[in-house]
């Protein structure tokens, strides 16, 4: 009888081209992670075919979040001093006391949310109280006294000279009178150009910009 | 050898959740500045003009043209479908246009399309109501670039038409009643 060789392999399998992919995905990922800066306010905007870019510099950003506040940040990280110009003019245009300290307190991409005669002591705050404080918005309801108008106008002045772009942001579900509140803040400023911040989406497909696109 | 593929996996699974790979974009939104001047207001042709309204549960409505005394043009729809609208509405324009020279003349001067002259006459006019949320009206912004409207306008909703939202939205089942 002839003898049936079975060969007896090892189930040890070999781990290396594996654990290799694995790295090179564990790379790619640490390389492409751009982290979220933590937000004070949870905002979700909604989603646009739009392609531009968000500009980081020379802006201001306003957000309205999902009970209709309004908030306003500064986006010039590389000219702290625009920052405290805006602040201090604002103030100052109602009257309002604000020291220097106060006015460098703040940093470039907070969000301000509070009327003008609590901003002092928002901005006096350190940055973990005012992360837990709960802000109750600019207001701007109300057309007589909407207090965007003169953050714009003092941003206005800040930036003379230089590009300035003015980004709205606002919560899926907020309602369109507090976006109509915040346009008429800039309009008043004589402002007509605004960027409205949304996330990418593709265009859909069959429309006339998909055409236009995959040309 | 175990230990250290357990710790890479534990890694990539973190920057998995943690990575934001789309970045936020903008979109441009122009307003036209008030003018009191009836002479230096845009003029709206009546045959080519779409208003659509937006109302509460992101209900959509929209006429075409002048809105009529009885109502009788006022239609209720929502995003699905409002897009064959446009395109429909946009399509009867564009086949009622009669070869404008000078605009074609500007447009190539500007180094733009001349065949945008073809909807030239066309415009959307989207008044959202203090019901309609701010998605609905960046959708519907949205819908005017994905459609290549090349005219819109974000006014208010005359009395009117806020009157007819009311009733139409009143009128209209409410919701889907729920499954038993």
């Amino acid at each position: 009888m002839p003898k049936v060789n079975i060969v007896k392999k090892s189930t040890d399998t070999d781990m290396t081209p594996f654990v290799d992919v694995a790295f090179l995905i564990l790379s790619f990922f640490i390389m492409a992670t751009k982290f979220k800066p933590a937000e004070a306010v949870p905002i979700t905007t909604p989603n646009s075919v739009s392609s531009q870019k968000l500009p980081e510099n020379d802006a201001v950003l306003i957000s309205i979040d999902k009970d209709d506040k309004v908030y306003f940040s500064i986006m010039a990280k590389n000219d702290p001093q625009i920052a405290v110009d805006i602040i201090k003019g604002a103030a100052q245009a109602r009257n309002i006391p604000v020291s220097d300290a106060q006015a460098k307190n703040y940093f470039p991409g907070d969000m301000i949310g509070v009327p003008f005669n609590k901003l002092g002591a928002f901005l006096a705050m350190s940055n973990d109280d005012k992360k837990k404080y709960v802000q109750e918005g600019i207001p701007v309801k109300d057309s007589a006294n909407n207090e965007l108008y003169y953050w714009i106008a003092a941003t206005r002045t800040a930036f003379a000279g230089k590009p300035l772009k003015y980004l709205i942001k606002g919560d899926n579900v907020s309602k369109f009178p507090a976006f109509q509140a915040v346009i008429e803040a800039l309009k008043k400023n004589d402002e007509q150009k605004y960027n409205l911040v949304t996330m990418p989406e593709g265009a859909p497909e069959g429309s006339e910009l998909w055409r236009e696109r995959n040309q | 050898m175990t230990p250290m593929v357990d710790l890479g996996f534990l890694l990539i699974t973190f920057f998995i959740f943690t990575a934001t790979m789309s970045s936020p974009t903008t979109m441009d939104l122009n307003m036209p500045k008030d003018n009191k001047n009836e002479e230096d207001q845009t003029k709206v042709k009546q045959s080519g003009a779409l208003t659509i309204m937006v109302g509460k549960d992101n209900n959509l409505f929209y006429y075409e043209g002048e809105l009529a005394p009885d109502g009788s043009n006022f239609q209720s729809t929502n995003f699905k479908e409002i897009r064959s609208a446009i395109i429909k509405k946009k399509k009867q324009v564009e086949a009622s246009y009669v070869t404008d020279a000078a605009c074609e003349a500007k447009a190539r001067q500007e180094g733009k399309n001349p065949a945008d002259c073809r909807q030239k006459d066309f415009f959307v006019l989207i008044k959202p109501t203090e019901e309609a949320n701010y998605k609905n009206v960046i959708d519907l912004l949205d819908e005017m670039t994905i459609n290549k409207v090349a005219r819109y306008a974000l006014i208010d909703p005359f009395d009117t038409e806020k009157d007819l939202i009311t009733a139409s939205q009143g009128s209209a089942p409410a919701a889907a009643p729920p499954a038993q």
